[in-house]
C-alpha cells in the first residue's frame, strides 16, 4: 500500500516559537529539477512588525551579556548544526540539486564560520577597540558595542549564505530579522529549529520566509530598526529604494556586492554592525 | 412605597421601565435598599451570569477585523477615553507634571492627535496635575478611599476623598470593600459608596469592583448593580494592582449591567476597564464590545475609559503608522 506523502508546510520563526505568517499565505518551494518541495510560508508586513518587537524586546538581555557568553551560544548552534548535518545535506542537495560531495563541503564551511564567528565575540573588542592617546589626564577608550535590532535580507544561498550573514550579527550582541532567501526559505528554518535548541534566547534570531520586495520596504523604513543589511538583494532599484527608505532613521546600511561565501570573510561583517563608545575616564593624578 | 413583596426587582426579576418610570434613580430602589436582607434578596435575585456564554461572546467580539478608516476613527476615539495613569510608590511631583502635560498633547509632533480623557493620580499629587492642567478640558482623577485595598476607616476613606476634591480633583475613583462584599454585607458598600458620592460633591464617582477578586462574574454583575443603585456615575473594573485586570468577559457583564440599569431607570452610567490594556488591539476589541452590547450611546468619554498608561503610546504609534505609513517604534514616544 502506498503511503501518503507528507506535504509539510515550513512556517516563521519569530520570539524563539514558529507561528503561521498572520496573513495565512504559503507558497511552494520546488526543488532542483522544478517539482514540489514543501510549503514556506509567506510572510506579511505584520510578521515583519511581530519580529522587530521581538527582536527589540530581546535586545537588552543579548547585548548585555558577556561576549565570552555569546560566543559560547554561537558555538553551541556549530554544535547542534553539526550533529544534525545529514538533514542539512540531504536539504541541500534537494533545494540546490549539488552532489553529495558539495553538500558536504557547504555544510562543513556552515559550521567552521560559525565557529570562526564564535571566536571572535570575545576578541573583536581587542582588535578594534583601542586606548586613544588624549592630551589631558585620561584614559580615553574606545569599544564597539552593539547597534541594536539589525534587518538582514539574507543572500541566495540557503545555509552558507544565511550563516554568514546571520553570525556577524548576533555575534557582536544585536538581534537580527532575516528575511530568508526568496528561492530556498526551507533550509533557513530548519536552521531555526537548530537555534531554538541551541541556547540561542527567544527573539535574539528570527526569521521571516516570502517575498524580499514585499517585506523589507516594511524593514527598511522602520524606525525601531537600528541598521539593514542589503546582502540579499539582487535588483539594484530595489536595494537604491530601500537604502532611501533606511535613511529616515539613520540606520546603518551595508550594501550587496559581490562575495565569495567560501572564502574566509573579513571583519567588516561585524564592524558594519556595531557602534563605537569612547569613554573619558580621569587619571589619577 | 409598595410593600416590598410587591416590587417585581424582590421577585427576583429585573425591574422594567414600568415599574420606576419617573421616578430619579436613587429613589426608586429606597425599598430595596432598606435593609440587608432586602439588599440581599435583590442582588442574588439577579438573573445568573452564563460565564460559558459570556466568554464565547467575548472572543467572538473580538475577532472582528477593523481597518482603515475604522481604524483611524477608533484609535484616536480611543486616545480620547485614556485615563493617563500613574499610581506607583515612587510617583513624583515632576513625574505628574510631565504625564500631564502628556495627557494635553499625547503626540507633541501631530497637532492634530486629540488629548486623553484624564490624568489619574493619587490624591497628593492632585495638586500639581491640576496645575499644568489648568482648564485645558482634561480631567484630574484622584484615587481615593485608602486605594488600592480599601482597608480603613470610613471617616479615614471620606477624608482621603474630601482632601483630593479640595485639591482639585474633577473624578474621584474609589474601592469598595471587598471583605465585606464578600462576606455578604451589601448594605455596608452600599452606605458606603452612598457616603463618598456625598462627600465626592460635585465631582464624579467612579466605583472600582477590584473584580480579580470578586471570583465569579454574577459577583460583578451584582456589584455592578449595587454601584449603580447607590449612585456611582462609573464603574469601573479594576486597581491595576491585582492580577487578572480587565478582561473582556468581566468588562461585557458591566456593559450589560449598565444597559439594563438605563432599560430600567433611564440613568446612564460608565463603565472604565483599567490594567493589562496595553495594546491598541486590545482597545479596539474593547470600542467594538462597547457599540455592541450597549450601542454607539457609551463610544464617547464621558461613558467609557480606559484606565492605562502604556495602552497610551501604542496607540501613538498605530497613529503614526496610519499617518506615516511606516512602522514607528518605543524610542520616539515617551516612556512613563
Amino acid at each position: 500500500m502506498d503511503r501518503i506523502d507528507v506535504r509539510k508546510t515550513y512556517k516563521l520563526y519569530i520570539g524563539g516559537a514558529f507561528p503561521r505568517s498572520e496573513s495565512g499565505r504559503s507558497y511552494e518551494v520546488l526543488d532542483a529539477k522544478g517539482r514540489f518541495l514543501a510549503n514556506a510560508s509567506h510572510a506579511s508586513r505584520k510578521d515583519a512588525r511581530d519580529a522587530v518587537v521581538a527582536a527589540r524586546s530581546a535586545f537588552k538581555g543579548w547585548s548585555s551579556r558577556t561576549a565570552y557568553n555569546r560566543a559560547q551560544v554561537v558555538y553551541r548552534i556549530a554544535e547542534v548544526l553539526e550533529s544534525r548535518r545529514a538533514q542539512f545535506e540531504q536539504e541541500l542537495r534537494d533545494a540546490e540539486g549539488i552532489s553529495v560531495g558539495k553538500a558536504r563541503d557547504v555544510v562543513d564551511a556552515a559550521v567552521d564560520r560559525l565557529v570562526w564567528y564564535a571566536g571572535w565575540a570575545d576578541k573583536l573588542g581587542q582588535v578594534v577597540g583601542n586606548a586613544n592617546p588624549v592630551a589631558g589626564p585620561f584614559f580615553n577608550l574606545s569599544t564597539p558595542e552593539a547597534t541594536g535590532v539589525v534587518a538582514v535580507v539574507a543572500p541566495a544561498s540557503p545555509l552558507l549564505g544565511l550563516v554568514s550573514v546571520l553570525a556577524p550579527v548576533i555575534t557582536t550582541g544585536n538581534t537580527c530579522v532575516v528575511l530568508a532567501s526568496q528561492e530556498h526559505p526551507l533550509t533557513s528554518i530548519t536552521l531555526a529549529e537548530v537555534m531554538a535548541t541551541a541556547d540561542v534566547p527567544a527573539g535574539v534570531v528570527n526569521i521571516l520566509t516570502g517575498q524580499r520586495a514585499e517585506v523589507a520596504p516594511w524593514l527598511a523604513s522602520h524606525m525601531d530598526v537600528n541598521a539593514l543589511d542589503l546582502t540579499g538583494v539582487d535588483d539594484p532599484s530595489l536595494a537604491v529604494s530601500l537604502e532611501v527608505a533606511a535613511a529616515d532613521n539613520l540606520k546603518r546600511v551595508r550594501r550587496p556586492r559581490a562575495e565569495d561565501l567560501l572564502a574566509t570573510p573579513d571583519l567588516s561583517r561585524m564592524t558594519d554592525f556595531v557602534e563605537t563608545k569612547t569613554v573619558w575616564h580621569p587619571m589619577g593624578v | 412605597m409598595p410593600v416590598p413583596s410587591s416590587n417585581p426587582m424582590l421577585r427576583g426579576m429585573p425591574p422594567t421601565a414600568e415599574d420606576l418610570a419617573g421616578t430619579p434613580a436613587a429613589h426608586q430602589f429606597s425599598d430595596v435598599t432598606a435593609s440587608d436582607a432586602a439588599l440581599r434578596r435583590f442582588l442574588h435575585g439577579l438573573p445568573g451570569v452564563d460565564q460559558v456564554g459570556a466568554e464565547a461572546r467575548a472572543a467572538g467580539l473580538g475577532t472582528r477585523s477593523i481597518k482603515t478608516t475604522a481604524k483611524a476613527f477608533a484609535i484616536d476615539l480611543a486616545i480620547t477615553m485614556v485615563d493617563l495613569t500613574t499610581l506607583e510608590g515612587m510617583d513624583t511631583s515632576g513625574k505628574v507634571r510631565a504625564l500631564a502635560a502628556k495627557a494635553m498633547r499625547p503626540d507633541p509632533a501631530d497637532p492634530s492627535c486629540p488629548a486623553a480623557a484624564a490624568v489619574c493620580v493619587y490624591p497628593d499629587l492632585v495638586a500639581d496635575a491640576r496645575a499644568v492642567l489648568g482648564d485645558s478640558g482634561v480631567r484630574v482623577a484622584a484615587v481615593a478611599t485608602s486605594f488600592p485595598s480599601g482597608r480603613a476607616a470610613l471617616p479615614i476613606k471620606l477624608a482621603d476623598v474630601r482632601d483630593a476634591v479640595a485639591a482639585g480633583a474633577d473624578e474621584i475613583d474609589m474601592v469598595i470593600d471587598r471583605g465585606a462584599f464578600l462576606s455578604g454585607r451589601y448594605l455596608q458598600v452600599f452606605e458606603e459608596i452612598v457616603a463618598v458620592r456625598e462627600a465626592c460633591d460635585s465631582a464624579h464617582l467612579k466605583v472600582i469592583f477590584e473584580t480579580g477578586e470578586l471570583q465569579t462574574y454574577d459577583n460583578v454583575r451584582r456589584a455592578s448593580w449595587l454601584a449603580m443603585m447607590a449612585g456611582g456615575h462609573f464603574i469601573k473594573t479594576s486597581t491595576g494592582k491585582v492580577q487578572p485586570a480587565a478582561t473582556l468577559p468581566v468588562t461585557l457583564v458591566m456593559l450589560e449591567a449598565v444597559r439594563d440599569f438605563r432599560d430600567a431607570t433611564g440613568t446612564m452610567v460608565g463603565v472604565k476597564p483599567a490594567g493589562g490594556i496595553r495594546t491598541t488591539k486590545d482597545a479596539i476589541k474593547y470600542l467594538v464590545m462597547v457599540n455592541e452590547i450597549v450601542g454607539p450611546d457609551w463610544l464617547d468619554p464621558d461613558w467609557f475609559r480606559f484606565g492605562a498608561s502604556t495602552l497610551l503610546n501604542d496607540l501613538l504609534m498605530q497613529r503614526t503608522k496610519m499617518t506615516t505609513g511606516r512602522y514607528s517604534g518605543p524610542d520616539y514616544f515617551t516612556l512613563d
